[in-house]
C-alpha cells in the first residue's frame, strides 16, 4: 500500500445558504481544493452525500458533480453512509490512492438541506424504518434514549451534556466558516426548548447547507502540490446493529470503538498520542459517548470533559476546535470532510485562533445514524 | 343450544365529564347531567378505534375461554364506526388475535345493535355446527356532532363473546328479534356525523322496539320479569333503559349492574354488550340474565341467558368492566377532547 | 406507507412473531433468517409475551408530522421476558413518568395513518402495568 497525503482543501461556509444549490455548493468547495493544490485534473471523485434524493430530488451525483466541475468523463462515485457519508468518501479516496489505482483523488461531501424537504423525515431514513421510524421516533429521540441509557449507568447530568454545547459554541465563535459564530451560556442551553427528554434544542446540531473537499495523492508526489502535506496514517470503518433495540447496550457506541481500534492499529498509535480530535457531536451526548468509545478519555473524564475544560482549546485533548457539528453546522454528507479539513489545518498550523499548539497527530470520527456506522481517520503532519 | 364460552370488554382510559361539554356550549351542567342521567363518558385515544377495541375485547374473551384462537371459525364485528368505509375491520382483528386464515369474517352495521346482531349470527353458526367456535364483537368509537345532544353520550368501548358448545360460561336459552323500518337516526355515506329525529328516537323507535323484543322473548320463553336476576337494555342515555325497564315491569335492582351508561356513556354497538359483560363479571351460577339491544333504523335483539358454574372462576382471567370504568382514568378538557376526536382542522 | 410494505410486516406488528435460534437461544424480533449472534440458520417461530420492561426511553416533544397530534409522547426500548427488544410508544400515562425499569404491557393500537385516505397502520404500543 502506498502512503497517502492530503494536499489541498476547500469548503463553503456552513449555514442556511439560500443562494447556493447542491451543485453550486459542490463546485465551490471542490474548486477551492483543486486551486489550493494547483491541480488541473483528477483521476477520480468521491461525493459523500446522505440524501440528495430526498432533500432536493437529485440522485446520481457522481456524473452531475464531475460535469459541473468541468470534468465530465472522470470517474465519479456517490458514497452514502448517512451522516458518515463524507468520512466514508474520504476512506474510499484514501484506499484508491493507496492501492495505486489512482494518483489524484478528490474526496468530497455535500448536502443541501434547506430547500424545503421535511428534514426530520429525511434524517429519520438513516434509522431503522420498519422497527423505529414506523413507531414515531426521531433522531433527537434516538440520541435522547442513548443519553438516558448512559445516565442510568453513569453519573452523567444534563449540565454535563450542556457544557459540551457551550464549549463547541465557544470554538465555533472563532471559526469563520461556522454556521453559528457566537457563544452560548450554560443557562441558555439548559433553558432551551426540550426536544426529546433529556435533549434540548441547544444540544442539537442545526440544519445546514454546505460542502467540503480534500485532494488526495501519494505522499511521494505530495510536494508537487503543497509544502505541508498531511499524511493519512490510519483509517477504520465499522458497523453496529441499526436499531437501538438490537444493540447489546444502547448506551454504548460499539461501531465507534471498533472503527477507532482499526484506525489506531493501522496507524500504530494509541489514543493517548492524539493531540486534537474532531468528533461527531450531532447531539451533545454523542460527543461524550464518542470520546469514551475512542478511548481519548476514561469514562468519568469523558463525562466531565467539557465541564473541566479538558476537551476545550488549551485542555488536555481539544475536541471539536472547529465548533463541532453543533456550532460549525451539520450538512450531513459534508461533515466528515469538514472534520478532515479542521484537522488538516490544525496539523499545518493554519487554524488561527483555534490552533492547538504543536499539534502533529489528529483524529476525526464521523458517524452514521444513531451510531450504526462510524469511520475514524488519523492524520499526521509531515 | 350453544353458549358463551368466553367474554371480554374494553373501555379506553380517557374521559370527559358531562359538565365540561355543557360548559363549552353555554348550557347548565346540572340540568344536562340530570336530564340525561350521565356524569361522564369514555373517549378513545388517538390510537384507538373499533379495530383496536375489538382486538382488546376479543383477546380478553379468548383468554377467558382458554381456547386456541385458531379454532374460531367465524368472526363478526358489529360497529357503526368501522375505520374503513371499504375494507373490513374483522380482517385486522383475526390476524391480530391469531385466528386467521381459516375463518369466516364479516363486519356488521345496524346502528347501535350491530353488536348483538354479530352475537345472533355467531350463535346460529355454532348451533348449526357450521363452526366450532365463533367470535362476536360489538364496538364503537361513537360520533356525536358538536353541540348535539349525542355529544354528551357518544363514547368508546366494546365487548366480545366467544360462542361454543363445550364448557359454556353462560347458556343461551332463547333469542328473539324485532325489526321494522323506522328512520329515527342515520348517517349517509360520506357524512361525518349521524343525524337523528330528536324526540322521534324515543317512543316510536327505542321504546317500541325494546319493549316489543323483550315482551316477545318473555312470551317465547315462558318467563316473567321476576325470573331474572339481571337485565340490560341498550343505553343511549341514562333515562331510556330505566324507563323501558319500568314499563316492562323490571326493578331498579335488576337493571343496576348492567346500567353502566352514567360513567361510560353510549358506546353504540358496544352499549348493551358491555353492560352484559359487566353483569357476567359478577353473576352467580344459575342467574338468569336478559339482554335487549336497540339499533336505530330500527330493531332489537333479545337473549335469555343463564350463568353456569364455570363462570365465576373465569372472570379473573381478564379485566372486569368495573375495573376499567373505575380504574386509571384521564379527564380531558373540551379542547383536548376536540383534538382527540379529530374535530380540529389542521393545515398539514 | 405503500400497502405491500405494511402488509408484509403483519406477523411481527400484529402478533409479535419473533424467531428463536435453536443453536444459541437468541430471540430476534422481528424474525430473521440468520441468527444475529451465532449466524445459525435454524430458527423457530415464537410469539413474544405481551409484556416487558423499559430499557431506555425518551419523551418526543418535536414529532414528525404523522405523529404531531400525539406529541408529546413517550418512546421506549422494551425488553420482553424472551430477551427480545423492541421500540414502541408508551401510552395511556403521563409520558414524563416513563423511565428505565418500568413494567409495561404490550397492547394493539393504531400506530399511524397514511395521508389522503391511505391505509391505517396498526401494531403494538406499551402501557404501564396497573396504569
Ligand atoms: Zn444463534
Amino acid at each position: 500500500m502506498r502512503e497517502v497525503a492530503i494536499v489541498g482543501a476547500g469548503m463553503t461556509r456552513f449555514g442556511e445558504l439560500w443562494q447556493s444549490s447542491l451543485r453550486d455548493l459542490f463546485v465551490e468547495a471542490a474548486d477551492e481544493a483543486l486551486r489550493a493544490a494547483g491541480a488541473d485534473h483528477v483521476d477520480s471523485i468521491f461525493v459523500g452525500n446522505m440524501s440528495g434524493g430526498q432533500f432536493v430530488g437529485q440522485e446520481h451525483l457522481g456524473p452531475l458533480m464531475a460535469d459541473h466541475l468541468g470534468m465530465a468523463g472522470v470517474a465519479a462515485t456517490r458514497v452514502e453512509s448517512a451522516c458518515a457519508s463524507g468520512g466514508v468518501a474520504l476512506r474510499l479516496g484514501f484506499i484508491e490512492v493507496a492501492s495505486g489505482m489512482s494518483d489524484l483523488v478528490l474526496a468530497t461531501g455535500v448536502e443541501k438541506m434547506t430547500d424545503g424537504a421535511d428534514v426530520t423525515n429525511v434524517l429519520a431514513s438513516a434509522a431503522d424504518q420498519e422497527n423505529e421510524v414506523y413507531h414515531g421516533i426521531t433522531f433527537p429521540g434516538l440520541y435522547a434514549m442513548i443519553a438516558r441509557a448512559y445516565m442510568t449507568e453513569n453519573d452523567l447530568t444534563e449540565e454535563d451534556i450542556s457544557w459540551v454545547a457551550v464549549k463547541n459554541h465557544k470554538h465555533g465563535a472563532m471559526n469563520p466558516k461556522a454556521q453559528f459564530q457566537h457563544e452560548v451560556t450554560l443557562e441558555q442551553v439548559m433553558n432551551s426548548t426540550m426536544v426529546s427528554d433529556p435533549l434540548r434544542l441547544l444540544h442539537c446540531s442545526p440544519v445546514s447547507d454546505g460542502a467540503a473537499a480534500v485532494l488526495l495523492c501519494p505522499l511521494e508526489q505530495a510536494r508537487k502540490y503543497t509544502d505541508r502535506p498531511v499524511r493519512i496514517v490510519g483509517s477504520g470503518l465499522a458497523t453496529a446493529p441499526m436499531a437501538l433495540a438490537h444493540r447489546p447496550d444502547p448506551a454504548r457506541l460499539d461501531a465507534v470503538a471498533r472503527s477507532a481500534e482499526r484506525a489506531y492499529g493501522m496507524a500504530h498509535v494509541t489514543p493517548g498520542d492524539i493531540q486534537v480530535a474532531e468528533v461527531h457531536d450531532c447531539f451533545s451526548i454523542a460527543e461524550i459517548c464518542c470520546i469514551e468509545a475512542l478511548g481519548l478519555l476514561e469514562r468519568e473524564a469523558a463525562v466531565k470533559g467539557a465541564v473541566t475544560g479538558c476537551t476545550a482549546l488549551g485542555g488536555r485533548i481539544p475536541v471539536n476546535t472547529s465548533g463541532g457539528l453543533k456550532a460549525k453546522g451539520h450538512p450531513v454528507g459534508a461533515t466528515g470532510i469538514a472534520q478532515t479539513i479542521e484537522i488538516f489545518e490544525q496539523l499545518r498550523g493554519e487554524a488561527g485562533d483555534r490552533q492547538v499548539e504543536g499539534a502533529r497527530l489528529g483524529l476525526t470520527q464521523n458517524m452514521g445514524g444513531s451510531g450504526a456506522s462510524s469511520v475514524v481517520h488519523i492524520f499526521e503532519g509531515v | 343450544m350453544a353458549g358463551i364460552v368466553g367474554y371480554g370488554a374494553y373501555i379506553p382510559r380517557n374521559r370527559i365529564k358531562t359538565e365540561e361539554i355543557a360548559r363549552q356550549w353555554g348550557k347548565d351542567p346540572a340540568t344536562m347531567s340530570r336530564g340525561l342521567l350521565l356524569t361522564e363518558k369514555s373517549v378513545p385515544g388517538l390510537d384507538e378505534d373499533t379495530i383496536t377495541i375489538s382486538v382488546a375485547a376479543g383477546q380478553a374473551a379468548i383468554d377467558r375461554a382458554g381456547i386456541d384462537p385458531a379454532r374460531i371459525g367465524a368472526v363478526y364485528i358489529g360497529s357503526e364506526s368501522h375505520p374503513y368505509a371499504v375494507k373490513p375491520s374483522g380482517t385486522v382483528v383475526v390476524e391480530a388475535l391469531g385466528i386467521a386464515p381459516d375463518v369466516h369474517v364479516a363486519d356488521f352495521e345496524f346502528a347501535c345493535k350491530a353488536g348483538t346482531e354479530a352475537m345472533f349470527v355467531a350463535l346460529g353458526l355454532v348451533d348449526g355446527d357450521r363452526v366450532e367456535y365463533a367470535l362476536a364483537v360489538g364496538a364503537d368509537t361513537s360520533q356525536g356532532a358538536p353541540n348535539d345532544a349525542l355529544e354528551y353520550s357518544a363514547s368508546a368501548g366494546g365487548a366480545a363473546f366467544v360462542f361454543g358448545k363445550t364448557d359454556p360460561l353462560v347458556d343461551v336459552l332463547e333469542t328473539y328479534s324485532y325489526t321494522t323500518d323506522t328512520p329515527d337516526f342515520w348517517r349517509r355515506e360520506g357524512e361525518f356525523y349521524p343525524r337523528h329525529g330528536g324526540r322521534f328516537t324515543g317512543e316510536p323507535a327505542y321504546f317500541k322496539h325494546v319493549i316489543a323484543a323483550t315482551s316477545g322473548i318473555l312470551e317465547k320463553s315462558g318467563m316473567a320479569p321476576k325470573d331474572f336476576r339481571h337485565v340490560v337494555f341498550h343505553m343511549p342515555n341514562g333515562k331510556f333503559p330505566q324507563s323501558a325497564g319500568k314499563q316492562l315491569g323490571f326493578t331498579k335492582e335488576q337493571l343496576e349492574v348492567g346500567w353502566i351508561v352514567p360513567t361510560m356513556g353510549n358506546t353504540y354497538s358496544g352499549s348493551s354488550p358491555t353492560g352484559l359483560a359487566a353483569i357476567l363479571d359478577i353473576a352467580e351460577p344459575d342467574d338468569l340474565i336478559l339482554i335487549t339491544s336497540f339499533g336505530s333504523g330500527a330493531g332489537s335483539d333479545s337473549f335469555v341467558l343463564r350463568a353456569t358454574s364455570l363462570l365465576p372462576e373465569r372472570v379473573k382471567r381478564a379485566p372486569t368492566v368495573k375495573e376499567m370504568l373505575d380504574g386509571p382514568r384521564r379527564y380531558l378538557t373540551y379542547g383536548e377532547y376536540a383534538k382527540y376526536r379529530e374535530k380540529i382542522i389542521l393545515n398539514t | 406507507m405503500p400497502s405491500p410494505r405494511y402488509w408484509r410486516e403483519i406477523p411481527n406488528r400484529f402478533r409479535l412473531e419473533a424467531a428463536r435460534c435453536t443453536g444459541c437461544g437468541t430471540v430476534a424480533f422481528p424474525a430473521r433468517t440468520i441468527c444475529p449472534k451465532c449466524r445459525g440458520r435454524e430458527l423457530e417461530s415464537v410469539r413474544l409475551s405481551r409484556h416487558g420492561k423499559v430499557v431506555t426511553s425518551t419523551v418526543v416533544r418535536v414529532a414528525p408530522d404523522e405523529f404531531m397530534m400525539e406529541a408529546p409522547y413517550a418512546m421506549a426500548v422494551i425488553e420482553t421476558p424472551e430477551g427480545a427488544r423492541l421500540m414502541t410508544q408508551v401510552v395511556d400515562c403521563d409520558p414524563d413518568t416513563v423511565g428505565p425499569g418500568m413494567e409495561v404491557d404490550l397492547v394493539f393500537r393504531l400506530i399511524r395513518k397514511e395521508d389522503h385516505g391511505g391505509i391505517l397502520c396498526y401494531g403494538h404500543k406499551a402501557v404501564p402495568v396497573g396504569g
